[in-house]
């Protein structure tokens, strides 16, 4: 991509913004809503394509500096973990609680542990997606 | 509570994970590896223990009882096949931290070896139709993994075979539990198994049935065995000894849960079709082992022999045959795990791979040579070891349920095995050596003690037989009487 | 509804076997792509599609839709990404090693 790639980078930047945002809100509606983690770490994860796309690899492994194996590892640890708390308070592996805190700002909230499940998913997509990517198009 | 029955398919998993942190540094890799396995070889052996005290166990995900909720179901049978698998895989994979080269660490190997195992132990234990097939998922995703790994254009053209074979197997899984779910409309192995029952097995039930049997028997490698030799010559010693020793077993495994369980009911598919195959299966595999010289694909024949002589239990459908099979199960994972690392071992020491260009090889590897006659013993079923308590057992449920010609058949069959393992024995062990002493390559102690230990397993089995008896005939048990497991799992909820 | 649907899947497992049994590689993995597809589509309609609201609190007042075979879907999308997706590697490592992505002459190295 030599060319005239002035407006796709230019447009890139702003909307990488809005397909990040808008993947949060995804894997945060989860909950009671369409959406979740795996959703909200495809929608993720395309932002992060779209980027090595743009630019190049070396490029973007400058400003986000991961290995792409490891972040996908570590999400399907916190995921198995997640379930494994559940044991040991003595409840059947992946049991999930919720409750309800008043907190500062956002007032009463719920809260889930589900939640914490549901990040290691999205932490494993995306990195299983970016390290297909990454290893497809190696040396084209 | 029992959550332990998590912990075989949850610990392979995470040590897997943890795998992918410690790249940098081979001997982490190996000591977490080595802990883990230990760890779960105990883990199971306490699991078997607990079933043989406290009946069949089970452990509802998340809270959810059965029939709503994902479900792992321990009973004799699954746990008797995870505590074999534990200790199988975990000497194969003993035996790869010196076989295996430093490249293939380097490309994670490790992990996708206990991913592998994780997704056998899954299989064993769930007690849904549909995480079994997440579970076969897992595991063959792994197996896809290991076959290419360290490319090689062989490798790679046999794995797109391997990999394209499975996917249609696993479309026809997908296709089966649509139309389960659709006629009975749940997926819980045990509520299928009411539902059915009280429906009767019709028509559709039966197709459906049908549809299940050739899924399995592709994985099985039962009549549909065509792509077999191939994926499972090509891999090195190890990965191929792993494949040998879980997978087609898993695929045998899921054939007797889904037809003890749920589709006992109709005599034509249970009797004709499924002994028919066994017998097709046993023979073709016979003719194979004989007719090859490549000693990888003698040893890939002799897979689905044994793989159409656990099923002629099953075809057979009574109890003293189910105990037989469950013998023989436990019997082919070890002894096919030794024959595989035997045979990688010879191709690695030799470079070659056809009898016709070995020999003389008990004068090097003195040994080798010994296991491998050992396996040949132990394959063709010679009393003390662990292959004739099985294929007695087998014989005996035949004799009570007068399939004479299915008899016949599989101990027949005992003799090609024979003939074809001392064809390998005589031909690349015995005569005059290939290998000059100086051009000799070392074989280190260290490699040949998981075989070794192996090689004691068959023996202890067979004459530790009395020991294993009680756990096995509560697996047959089971099968033979599917409201044992029916209860253990609904028996709280039909409330 | 079901009636539809069905001969939709019919359709797309005729497309799926006709790439299938190419001799393309890309076709092939094209084929189990749409073959996976068309499983799905029977999934959700085996499980009454159609029938019944989304099954959401708040979004409608019951009866609502079967939920089970859309988990089901969901998790069998997955599977079938990951398998595609190493199909693809698999495919693009093939055709580097053995420069072509012509099944017949792959299945020619292996007899060599």
């Amino acid at each position: 991509m030599k060319e005239n790639d002035v407006i796709l980078r230019t447009v890139t930047r702003a909307v990488v913004f809005i397909i990040l945002t808008f993947g949060v809100e995804l894997f945060l509606s989860g909950h009671h809503n369409p959406g979740g983690g795996f959703v909200g770490g495809l929608v993720l994860s395309s932002a992060l394509v779209l980027l090595y796309v743009v630019f190049d690899i070396e490029t973007v492994h400058q400003g986000v500096p991961f290995d792409f194996r490891k972040i996908a590892a570590f999400g399907a640890v916190i995921s198995l973990l997640s379930g494994t708390g559940a044991a040991v308070l003595g409840k059947p592996f992946l049991t999930q609680g919720f409750g309800y805190f008043d907190l500062p700002i956002f007032g009463l909230t719920e809260l889930a542990t589900v939640t914490i499940f549901e990040a290691g998913v999205a932490l494993t997509v995306i990195g299983t997606v970016v390290t297909i990517i990454l290893s497809i198009s190696k040396d084209v | 509570m029992n959550n332990i029955l998590v912990l075989p398919m949850l610990l392979p998993l995470l040590t897997g994970f943890v795998l992918f942190f410690l790249r940098p540094s081979v001997k982490a890799q190996k000591i977490v590896s080595l802990l883990s396995l230990l760890a779960l070889v105990a883990i199971a052996g306490r699991i078997l223990y607990r079933i043989s005290d406290e009946g069949i166990l089970r452990l509802d995900f998340g809270g959810w009882a059965p029939p709503f909720g994902i479900l792992f179901v321990g009973d004799s049978f699954s746990a008797l096949l995870v505590l074999t698998a534990s200790v199988v895989s975990a000497l194969i994979i003993a035996y790869s931290f010196t076989a295996t080269e430093r490249r293939m660490e380097n490309m994670f190997f490790y992990p996708f070896a206990f991913f592998l195992v994780a997704g056998v132990n899954g299989s064993f234990l769930t007690g849904d139709m549909f995480n079994l097939f997440v579970c076969f998922e897992v595991m063959l995703l792994a197996s896809y993994v290991l076959i290419t790994l360290g490319g090689g254009k062989v490798r790679l053209a046999e794995s797109m075979k391997y990999v394209a074979i499975n996917v249609v197997a696993s479309w026809f899984f997908l296709v089966a539990l649509a139309f389960l779910y659709g006629t009975v409309g749940t997926l819980n192995m045990a509520h299928v198994s009411v539902r059915v029952a009280e429906a009767g097995q019709g028509p559709l039930l039966s197709a459906v049935a049908v549809v299940f049997l050739i899924v399995f028997a592709l994985k099985a490698g039962l009549f549909l065995y065509f792509w077999l030799p191939g994926s499972y010559s090509s891999p090195p010693g190890p990965i191929a000894a792993l494949f040998a020793a879980l997978l087609t077993k898993v695929g045998v495994y899921a054939m007797f849960r889904t037809f003890t369980l749920m589709f006992y009911h109709d005599d034509f598919i249970m009797g004709t079709i499924i002994g028919t195959m066994a017998v097709v299966t046993i023979i073709a595999g016979c003719l194979g082992a004989v007719a090859y010289t490549d000693i990888r694909q003698i040893a890939s024949y002799n897979v689905i022999i044994a793989v159409g002589f656990m099923v002629l239990g099953l075809a057979v459908f009574n109890e003293e045959a189910f105990k037989g099979s469950v013998f023989y199960l436990i019997h082919d994972m070890v002894i096919k795990g030794i024959l595989f690392l035997i045979v990688g071992a010879m191709v690695y020491l030799t470079g070659k791979t056809k009898i016709t260009e070995m020999s003389g090889l008990i004068r090097n590897y003195p040994v080798l040579g010994w296991l491998l006659f050992l396996t040949t013993l132990g394959l063709a079923g010679i009393p003390p070891l662990s292959g004739f308590i099985g294929k007695m057992y087998v014989g005996l449920g035949a004799v009570e349920g007068g399939n004479y010609f299915l008899l016949f058949i599989g101990f027949a069959s005992s003799l090609i095995v024979l003939y074809s393992m001392l064809r390998i024995f005589m031909n690349c062990f015995w005569g005059e050596t290939i290998i000059n002493r100086e051009d000799q390559r070392l074989y280190p102690a260290r490699r040949l003690i998981p075989i070794a230990i192996l090689g004691v397993l068959t023996i202890g089995i067979g004459v530790g037989a009395q020991a294993l008896e009680p756990f096995v005939s509560d697996a047959a048990r089971v099968m033979a009487n599917p409201d044992l497991y029916i209860d253990a799992v609904l028996g709280e909820v039909e409330s | 509804m079901e009636f539809h649907m069905i001969i939709l899947v019919g359709i797309l497992v005729t497309v799926a076997v006709y790439l299938l049994l190419s001799r393309n590689m890309i076709r092939i993995i094209l084929g189990t792509a749409v073959l996976s597809h068309a499983v799905h589509l029977l999934l959700i309609t085996m499980g009454g599609a159609g029938e019944g609201g989304v099954p959401l609190l708040r979004e409608s007042d019951g009866p609502y839709a079967d939920a089970l075979p859309q988990a089901l879907i969901l998790t069998a999308i997955v599977i079938s990404f990951a398998t595609t997706a190493f199909l693809l590697v698999l495919a693009y490592r093939t055709y580097e090693e053995s420069g072509s992505d012509n099944m017949n002459t792959i299945r020619r190295i292996d007899r060599e």
